[in-house]
């Protein structure tokens, strides 16, 4: 089986590649890349992000055909993609981090900045905080309810439909932290920064 | 609820652990890696990587430290000491770094936070603070701790989260090495007026230190020797804090 890790040049994904290269180990293949034809051929996608909203739609759109190539596997050949913090982020119809940024409109709904109510809360939303698993997710077997995961993200992705919502944590408000529509994946935390429960969210999307 | 987070903090130099009382008087013992992974098993929350003689000898070794320990520790892990540029940044977040601080880089050109924060995110810069009490205040100090620069250490701050920082990292220069506690009032005036996290640093010699340095705002709380020495273990410290009802990961 392939995984491939999509490189838009978004910020840092050594984490991200070193986690998934953990829990492969032999059996998965792990790729790295932006090579279209590598991501069309492979079981599995990666979609890590992180900077701004803007940045990271910028990345996406700076390499000539990406877009349509996740989309072309997200939505027609509905093979399994996650999308990493701000690569979960993306799957909305529109950002406002910066500018209005139109996302990628897999999932509907925006993202907009955590309220902090009025700086009663620090922004960004940085550190371990529990999980409320509200939906049965394939990403999340074998983890417990109120799992703590690595967060760090100052916006938050507010779905129209709250039916793909999986998990919310509680900062400030209940914030969306996972979403699963059909095949679509994605987590707000760092699964790669989250110690061994997020190495088996890991492992749980590798085995899909 | 999000849980205040314990960062047990090693200080490298030449690739190898050492910490310093009051920045002199070093003492060797131990293989970063090694340590980064007794420290992520054991429940931290974060580990801090800080390259105490970056400015002036082997910059290199901390690169192979950091990718190392990425392969291994599966926490996020800071970097920092002797970062200067974009470019410093960019080769320690390829390590596997998840975030480098910059300390004497800040304070000479604000504009490196302010460019890397926009390049990078804020997310992964943290601004490091060297503090020392000075008449009614603080004054920020550079160089690890050589400089005085008499700049205000809340203005500064201030300062620095307008350019993009992501965090503060806080250390009392008086306490550091002192096993006599963080500079409460400090972390208290900067924890108020920041609305960024803020990591309380300088002075841990108890486990009733962090639970002070929690209780004056900070959002997590550094420590070197008293986990390097193994006086606590980083899992002692947490169930600690527990029993005070301060909320941490166990």
């Amino acid at each position: 089986m392939d995984v491939t890790i999509v490189d838009y040049k978004s910020g840092n994904i050594s984490s991200v590649i070193n986690s998934f290269k953990e829990v492969a180990k032999d059996k998965v293949n792990i790729e790295v890349t932006s090579d279209l034809n590598k991501i069309k051929s492979s079981d599995k996608i990666v979609l890590p992000g992180q900077g701004s909203f803007k940045s990271c739609i910028d990345g996406l759109n700076s390499i000539n055909g990406l877009i349509d190539t996740l989309s072309q596997f997200a939505l027609y050949n509905k093979k399994p993609l996650l999308g990493i913090c701000v690569g979960l982020q993306m799957f909305a119809d529109i950002g406002y981090e910066e500018v209005e940024t139109k996302g990628l409109g897999w999932i509907s709904g925006k993202v907009s900045k955590i309220d902090n109510q009025n700086g009663k809360y620090k922004l960004p939303h940085i550190g371990w905080n529990e999980i409320n698993i509200v939906k049965e997710s394939k990403i999340f077997k074998d983890i417990e309810n109120k799992a703590h995961m690595y967060f760090v993200h100052s916006y938050e992705f507010i779905p129209n439909d709250n039916s793909v919502t999986a998990a919310t944590t509680d900062y400030a408000s209940n914030i969306v932290c996972a979403v699963e529509k059909e095949n679509i994946f994605g987590t707000q935390f760092h699964p790669e920064k989250s110690d061994k429960t997020g190495l088996k969210i890991i492992d749980n999307f590798i085995n899909l | 609820m999000l849980k205040n987070r314990i960062i047990p903090c090693l200080d490298v130099k030449n690739g190898r652990v050492v910490k310093g009382i009051n920045f002199v008087d070093l003492k060797d013992a131990g293989d970063p890696v090694e340590q980064a992974k007794i420290y992520s098993d054991g429940g931290a929350d974060e580990i801090c990587f800080l390259d105490i003689t970056a400015s002036n000898e082997n910059r290199d070794t901390i690169y192979e430290v950091v990718e190392k320990t990425s392969k291994k520790c599966f926490v996020p892990l800071t970097v920092g000491g002797g970062v200067r540029s974009i470019d410093d940044i960019n080769k320690l977040l390829n390590c596997g770094a998840d975030k480098v601080s910059i300390n004497t880089a800040a304070v000479q050109n604000s504009k490196v936070v302010e460019d890397s924060s926009r390049k990078f995110g804020s997310q992964c810069i943290v601004v490091a603070i060297d503090a020392k009490r000075k008449d009614d205040g603080w004054e920020i100090f550079t160089h690890g701790g050589r400089n005085p620069t008499g700049i205000n250490a809340l203005e500064f701050a201030s300062k620095m989260e307008k350019c993009g920082a992501g965090e503060l990292l806080v250390t009392s220069m008086d306490k550091d090495g002192t096993q006599s506690g963080y500079d409460i009032e400090l972390m208290q005036k900067i924890s108020s007026m920041a609305n960024i996290p803020v990591i309380a640093s300088g002075g841990v010699g108890t486990l009733d230190h962090l639970v002070d340095g929690i209780k004056s705002g900070a959002s997590a709380v550094l420590a070197a020797s008293i986990f390097h020495y193994g006086t606590y273990s980083v899992n002692e410290a947490k169930q600690y804090l527990a029993s005070k009802d301060i909320p941490v990961r166990i």
